[in-house]
C-alpha cells in the first residue's frame, strides 16, 4: 500500500538526523556547512513531496518494513502534512542563513559548544518536526514529540547562564508532565480501540467514557506542550532567554508540532468524539490566551520578551479554528474552510515570529539591549530589522494581503457559516491587540535618537535580510494560498472600501490600546495627554491585573493544579455532548 | 480479583502519587523522580491492557509490549537529560530551586539577560 514517491516521507525525516549525526562527527567548524548542505537536501526532499502530492491528489502512504497497520506502521503526508513541511523547511532556511552570522565559531578556536549545537539542535528539531508531519500513529507521534522536547530543551539553556538553565529545566519538566498525560491517553485509546493507528482509530473509536478521558488527557498534555493558556508558565521565560536564532527556532517551529497533533486528534483520529462543548472550551482557552498574552505583551519592557507574550496570543489565536470547525449537523469535527484558515494562520504566524526574533536580535546587537522605550534611532541603525519586524507585524495584524489575512477571513466565513458569531468578536480582538505591540514597537523605534550615538556592534546586512525576507514569505503567503486551496474571491476583496475602513479602524483602536496599556509611551502635545491621562488610568489598572492573574497562573504548583482541572473540564465537556448525542 | 485488575490498580495508584509528587514537591530532583514514577505507572497500565487483550494461548498482546519498551527508552533519555540540566543548574547557580520570577511579571520581566 506504499504509495509512489513514498520513500520519500522517510528520508525527509532521516536527512535532517544524518545532518546532525554527520555534523557531530565532523566537529566545529565544519558543523554549519554539514547545516547548509543537510537543509539544502531537506529543503528539495520537501518540495518533492509537495510536488508529488499534487500531481497524485492522494494522500502519500509509506508503509515501514511493508507491515500494513495495525501491526506495523504507516507515514502518511496529506495536504495538511506537505503544507507544513514546506513550511518548515523554508522557515528553517531563513533561521540558518541568519543563524550564520550569530553562530560561527571564532576563527581561534577549533570547536566551540554553543555555536556546534546550535546546528546540530536546529538540524534535530526538523528532522523531529517532519517526523511529527508524516507520523500515522499516536505512539509514533508520541517518540516524534518527545524527540521534539529533546532537541528544544537545549536551545533554551544554549548560552549555559543559570537563568536560562533554570527556564530550560522549567519547560523541560513540564513538557514531561504533559507528554506522560499524552500518553497516558493514547494507552486507554489502545485498551479501547486495539489500534493507535490514526485511520483505524477513525473508524473505531466509539463515545465511551474511557475514550472520552483518553482524548482529555491526551489534549491537555499537548496544550502543556503548546504552552496554551493556563499553561503556559514555561513559555515566555523559555523563549525571552534563548538566544535570538533559538528563539526563532522556538516559538515560530517547535510549539507548532504539538499543535500539529492536536490537529491530527480532533480531527482525523476522533472528529466525533470532542463534541461543540469541548470544542467551544478550547476556543475559549485560546481567547483567553489572546487576551492575556496581548495584554500583559504591552505591559513589558524588553522587547524579546513582548515578543514572547505575543507568541502566547498568537497561540491562542491559532486554536480558534477548532469551534469553528465544528459542523452541527454530523456533530464532528470537519476538514474545511476553518482548517485552511487554522493551518495558513500557523504558517504565517511562523514566518513572521521568526522575522521578528531575528529582528529583535539585531536590534539587540546593535543596542546592547532591548529596552522598547531607548529604542529611538533604531530605524536608522537596524533599518532592515527594523522593517522585517514591522512587516512580520503587519503580517499577523491581519489586515494587508497576507496569509493571516486570509486566515481571518476564512475564519469569519466558518463562524458566519456555523452560527457561532462570538468568534467574530474574538477574531477582531485578536486583530486589535495584535496591532496594538506592533504600533508600540513602530512609535518607539521610529523616533529620531541620538545620531551622534555609535552602534554596540555591526549588524550583518545578511541577518537583517535574512529576517526580512521571511517577514515577506508571511505576505507572500497569500499569494501562494490562492494559487492552491483557498479561492481568490477571498483576496480579490482585499483592497476594496470596505476592508480599507476595517484596516483603518483596527490601526486606530490598536493605536489606543497601545497608548493606553504601554508601560512608557513618548511624550505628547499637552492637550492630547490631559485626555488620554484618566483613561490611561483605568487601561493600566486592568492591564496590571491581568499580569498579576498571569503571574499566579505560572506558579508551579497553580500551573499543574490546571493541568489536572483542564482534563477534567475537557472530559466533562465531552461526557455532556456525548450523553446526549447519537452514541 | 485477577491478577491483571491488581496489577492494573497499582498502576492507577502509581499514577497518582506521581502526579502528586510532580506537581506538588517544589525541588526539581522530585519532580524528575515524581515524573519517573507516572511513567512506571503507565509502562505498568500498558503491560495490564497487553494481558487483557492478549489472544487466545498467548500470554500477552505484543504490541503493546513493543511500544511500551521504546516508552521506556523515552523515559530514560528525560530523566538524563533532566538531570543534566539540574547538575549543569547546580553548578551554575549553587542551587536547585525552580523558582525565580518576580511576583510581578511586568517589572523587570524574568531574566535578567
Amino acid at each position: 500500500m506504499t504509495t509512489a514517491g513514498g520513500l520519500l516521507l522517510p528520508f525527509a525525516v532521516l536527512i535532517p538526523f544524518v545532518g546532525a549525526m554527520a555534523g557531530l562527527v565532523l566537529g566545529g567548524r565544519n558543523a554549519p556547512r554539514v547545516a547548509m548542505l543537510t537543509i539544502a537536501t531537506g529543503l528539495a526532499i520537501a518540495i518533492a513531496i509537495a510536488a508529488t502530492w499534487s500531481r497524485s491528489g492522494a494522500t502519500i502512504t509509506y508503509l515501514l518494513g511493508g507491515w500494513a497497520p495495525p501491526l506495523g506502521i504507516a507515514l502518511r503526508s496529506d495536504g495538511l502534512s506537505v503544507a507544513m513541511m514546506l513550511a518548515v523547511a523554508v522557515v528553517i532556511a531563513g533561521i540558518g542563513v541568519y543563524a550564520r552570522g550569530d553562530f560561527d565559531t571564532p576563527s581561534a578556536v577549533r570547536e566551540a559548544r554553543a555555536p556546534m549545537l546550535y546546528w546540530l539542535l536546529l538540524l534535530a528539531v526538523w528532522g523531529s518536526l517532519n517526523l511529527v508531519f508524516v507520523s500515522g500513529d499516536l505512539f509514533t507521534l508520541y517518540v516524534a514529540l518527545e524527540l521534539l522536547t529533546f532537541a528544544g530543551v537545549p536551545l533554551v539553556c544554549l548560552d549555559g547562564k543559570g537563568e536560562t538553565l533554570r527556564a530550560a529545566l522549567r519547560y523541560l519538566l513540564y513538557a514531561l508532565a504533559g507528554s506522560v498525560l499524552y500518553l497516558l491517553g493514547a494507552v486507554f485509546l489502545y485498551g479501547e480501540s486495539g489500534t493507535l493507528d490514526i485511520a483505524l482509530l477513525a473508524e473505531r473509536v466509539r463515545p465511551t467514557p474511557v475514550a472520552w478521558v483518553a482524548v482529555a488527557l491526551m489534549t491537555v498534555g499537548l496544550l502543556a506542550k503548546t504552552a496554551l493558556f493556563p499553561l503556559h508558565l514555561w513559555l515566555p521565560p523559555a523563549h525571552a532567554g534563548a538566544p535570538p536564532a533559538a528563539s526563532a527556532v522556538l516559538s515560530a517551529l517547535v510549539v507548532k508540532g504539538s499543535f500539529f497533533i492536536v490537529i491530527r486528534l480532533w480531527f482525523d483520529a476522533a472528529p466525533a468524539l470532542p463534541g461543540f462543548t469541548a470544542a467551544q472550551l478550547l476556543g475559549g482557552l485560546g481567547a483567553a490566551a489572546i487576551l492575556f498574552g496581548s495584554v500583559v505583551a504591552l505591559r513589558q519592557e524588553r522587547l524579546k520578551l513582548l515578543i514572547a507574550y505575543s507568541t502566547l496570543a498568537q497561540i491562542g489565536y491559532l486554536f480558534l479554528m477548532f469551534p469553528l470547525a465544528f459542523d452541527a449537523s454530523s456533530g464532528a469535527l470537519v476538514r474545511g474552510g476553518a482548517l485552511m484558515g487554522g493551518t495558513l494562520q500557523a504558517i504565517s504566524h511562523a514566518t513572521a515570529k521568526a522575522a521578528m526574533f531575528m529582528a529583535a536580535g539585531l536590534i539587540y546587537k546593535a543596542y546592547g539591549h532591548d529596552r522598547i522605550a531607548d529604542l529611538a534611532g533604531a530605524a536608522r541603525r537596524a533599518p532592515l530589522s527594523v522593517l522585517a519586524f514591522v512587516v512580520g507585524g503587519v503580517a499577523l495584524m491581519g489586515v494587508l494581503p497576507s496569509g493571516a489575512y486570509l486566515a481571518k477571513k476564512l475564519l469569519l466565513d466558518a463562524s458566519d457559516a456555523t452560527g457561532q458569531w462570538w468568534w467574530e468578536w474574538v477574531l477582531q480582538a485578536g486583530g486589535f491587540l495584535t496591532t496594538s505591540y506592533v504600533v508600540l514597537f513602530v512609535v518607539h523605534a521610529l523616533r529620531t535618537g541620538d545620531p551622534s550615538q555609535a552602534p554596540h556592534a555591526a549588524v550583518p546586512r545578511f541577518q537583517g535580510a535574512a529576517a526580512l525576507a521571511l517577514a515577506l514569505c508571511s505576505l507572500a503567503l497569500a499569494l501562494a494560498a490562492v494559487v492552491g486551496p483557498v479561492p481568490w474571491a477571498l483576496l480579490a476583496s482585499a483592497l476594496s472600501a470596505k476592508e480599507v475602513a476595517s484596516t483603518l479602524v483596527t490601526v486606530v483602536v490598536g493605536s489606543v490600546l497601545a497608548f493606553t496599556l504601554a508601560r512608557r509611551i513618548p511624550s505628547f502635545p499637552v492637550g492630547l495627554f490631559a485626555a488620554v491621562g484618566p483613561s490611561r488610568f483605568v487601561m493600566v489598572t486592568i492591564g496590571d491585573g491581568l499580569a498579576r492573574i498571569d503571574s499566579v497562573l505560572r506558579q508551579w504548583t497553580i500551573a499543574g493544579l490546571s493541568l489536572l482541572t483542564l482534563a477534567l473540564l475537557f472530559g466533562a465537556a465531552m461526557r455532556a455532548n456525548g450523553a446526549t448525542c447519537c452514541g | 480479583m485477577s491478577g491483571a485488575a491488581l496489577f492494573g490498580l497499582v498502576a492507577c495508584a502509581l499514577i497518582g502519587v506521581g502526579l502528586y509528587g510532580l506537581i506538588v514537591n517544589p525541588q526539581p530532583l522530585r519532580k524528575i523522580l515524581a515524573f519517573n514514577v507516572v511513567g512506571s505507572g503507565v509502562f505498568l497500565l500498558f503491560g495490564v491492557i497487553a494481558r487483557r487483550g492478549a489472544a487466545l494461548g498467548m500470554g500477552g498482546d505484543p504490541v503493546p509490549q513493543a511500544l511500551l519498551i521504546t516508552g521506556i527508552v523515552v523515559a530514560f533519555s528525560a530523566t538524563a537529560l533532566a538531570v543534566t540540566v539540574l547538575l549543569r543548574l547546580y553548578d551554575e547557580t549553587g542551587s536547585t530551586t525552580l523558582a525565580s520570577e518576580t511576583p510581578v511579571p511586568a517589572d523587570t520581566g524574568a531574566n535578567p539577560q
